[in-house]
């Protein structure tokens, strides 16, 4: 019998779960703000949906009912992609180490 | 572009935002994870552009919009104040929370365009898929509006109860789970319509009881959840990048919450049922009774930092509303001038989300290395000559470990009592946001310094 390839996503869903258990126990707390600003940045991968959905129109027709949603979706996600990741670089880029020469 | 080349693309950027997170194990590898994470954005979104193949009219429209998005983005990110980080956060997840509505519902209105059907005709996994991603999504989105309001301040930070809440929040839970079902039996868009309305509706119910102290635990909570609305939507396009960010996202989100409730000794239930306000009330009537406090002045504070060999600084909420972090570490570095030994310690909970206090002083210029968390840094406070409280309040109160009545026993808490002399910086003798009096304001060795946070770290660097 074959397998569902649903199934194949579901395994990938819950070994990442335990994926992301682990790696963030060991992100350090002084760099939990970095991180909540990281994974805004990063679930904004659902630009991928957003430009499917806005370029799924028919031929000739840019903005039908379903693509206007595509197009709504890419703005807000590009706002979080690039607000996401430049104000990580921005904090990550503050935190400095003592200077040994004292 | 083939099928499989494309997935396994995506599979590949999948894995450098698990690099990014790996990343922030240390202050050192971080910047080099946040560059995985824009290549794995990168990629991502050039390989949907690939496989989708379009490079019609729509292409350009395409990319006028996601240019339009990210100027803002990026305008966004270079103006916020370093003190606005938690509005920030909070505002972001409402975007990302209603980007994933947008998808689900174009996904609803055209599934031809992502394989799953015709309308009215989709396939039943995809359906509950793209019905869970709008439903968190909806939920994700009104809750961090709230959120960011409460934040703002636009809103109140107090608790909002009504009778009968809690009662109407399972309903309406209980409603969006058979709405669910006739949805995918009937496939009937206005069920659609009004399983979204609903999602917004409970997003709005559940965060409006929750004050502002508590925010830490909400917004990790709806960090969380925009993590899982992805995840669903990644389900639906059958996308490997969007199922394990999503999968990442939301057990990162879990996890702080898990943290910031053990940092208040609170089970998460009790903070989103917002229990909280209801107790502290008739706690705060209790101590009326006047008792002698030792107030000084900034001279006297420099007098007693001067003399001092280890100073340590217990930052709270209140310096970031003062902006006074810059004007703390001119007076740390004064006194490391004078060879004072200087280090900061940070409460889980202290400031208005994880990690807070950490990106304000490195702001500062503070080194890392200098600002130790809770269990670093508590047994150190019997041997400090004096701790300098600037903007916290309940996460020093003594009583957490002395007086099991008190709402915020058993909450784990620094022990600036233990210190030769606490300076503690405050406006008034008010209670803290759980509304109980803190002992340490009557202790022998305390000393209050009644004024704004900022001029009086101020006024004391100038004694010194």
């Amino acid at each position: 019998m074959e397998i569902d390839p649903f199934i194949f996503r579901l395994s990938i869903f819950i070994l990442s779960i335990f994926v992301g258990y682990y790696v963030v126990w060991s992100v350090t707390p002084s760099l939990h703000t970095p991180l909540m600003s990281v994974t805004n940045a990063i679930s904004s991968v659902i630009i991928v949906g957003a430009i499917i959905a806005a370029l799924s129109g028919d031929e000739g027709v840019i903005f039908s009912s379903s693509s206007i949603y595509g197009f709504l979706a890419i703005i807000l996600a590009a706002v979080n992609i690039f607000g996401g990741f430049l104000v990580t670089q921005r904090m990550l880029a503050m935190y400095k180490k003592k200077k040994k020469s004292k | 572009m083939s099928a499989n080349i494309s997935a396994t693309l995506y599979l590949i950027s999948g894995v450098l935002f698990i690099l990014a997170l790996r990343g922030l194990s240390s202050p050192e590898t971080s910047r080099q994870g946040n560059l995985f994470g824009i290549i794995g954005m990168i990629i991502a979104i050039s390989v949907t552009f690939l496989s989708v193949g379009n490079f019609t009219s729509g292409f350009i429209y395409v990319l006028i919009f996601l240019a339009i998005g990210g100027s803002i983005g990026a305008f966004i990110a270079y103006k916020i104040p370093m003190t606005a980080m938690p509005e920030l956060v909070a505002g972001f997840h409402s975007l990302v929370g209603l980007a994933a509505v947008f998808v689900a519902i174009s996904a609803f209105i055209n599934p031809e365009a992502f394989d799953l059907g015709t309308p009215g005709n989709i396939k039943l996994a995809s359906l509950i898929e793209m019905a869970i991603g709008a439903a968190v999504g909806a939920i994700t989105f009104s809750g961090s509006v709230i959120a960011f309001l409460k934040l703002q301040g636009i809103m109140s930070g107090a608790p909002i109860t009504f009778k009968g809440q809690h009662a109407l929040n399972a309903l309406i839970l209980i409603s969006i789970v058979i709405l669910t079902f006739y949805l995918c039996s009937t496939q009937s868009s206005n069920l659609f319509w009004i399983l979204i309305a609903v999602s917004f509706l409970i997003g709005f119910l559940i965060i409006i009881p929750i004050g502002g102290a508590d925010m830490p635990v909400v917004i990790s909570m709806l960090n969380s959840y925009s993590g899982w609305a992805a995840a669903g939507i990644g389900f639906t396009l059958e996308n490997t990048a969007l199922i394990i960010t999503g999968a990442l996202v939301g057990s990162s989100g879990a996890i702080l919450s898990y943290i910031m409730c053990k940092g208040m000794n609170r089970s998460f239930f009790n903070v989103i049922l917002g229990g909280f306000g209801a107790t502290a009330e008739t706690t705060g009537e209790k101590n009326k009774e006047q008792r002698p406090v030792k107030s000084g002045n900034a001279d006297d504070a420099a007098f007693l930092m001067k003399n001092a060999s280890s100073v340590i600084i217990v930052p709270g909420y209140g310096m970031a509303v003062a902006q006074a972090q810059h004007a703390l570490r001119e007076m740390v570095d004064t006194l490391k001038k004078n060879d004072i030994k200087v280090s900061y310690a940070i409460h889980p909970v202290a400031g208005r989300m994880p990690g807070h206090m950490n990106v304000l002083l490195a702001e500062a210029n503070v080194p890392y290395d200098e600002v130790f968390e809770l269990e670093e840094i508590n047994n150190d406070f019997a041997n400090a000559d004096v701790a300098f409280v600037i903007g916290a309040n309940d996460v020093t109160n003594p009583v957490a470990k002395t007086d099991p009545q008190s709402p915020i026993y058993g909450m784990p808490v620094l022990d600036v009592e233990k210190c030769k002399s606490v300076l503690f910086v405050k406006r008034s003798l008010s209670p803290g946001y759980a509304g109980i009096d803190n002992d340490l304001f009557y202790k022998e060795n305390t000393l209050m310094l009644f004024a704004d946070a900022k001029k009086m770290t101020e006024d004391i660097t100038k004694n010194l």
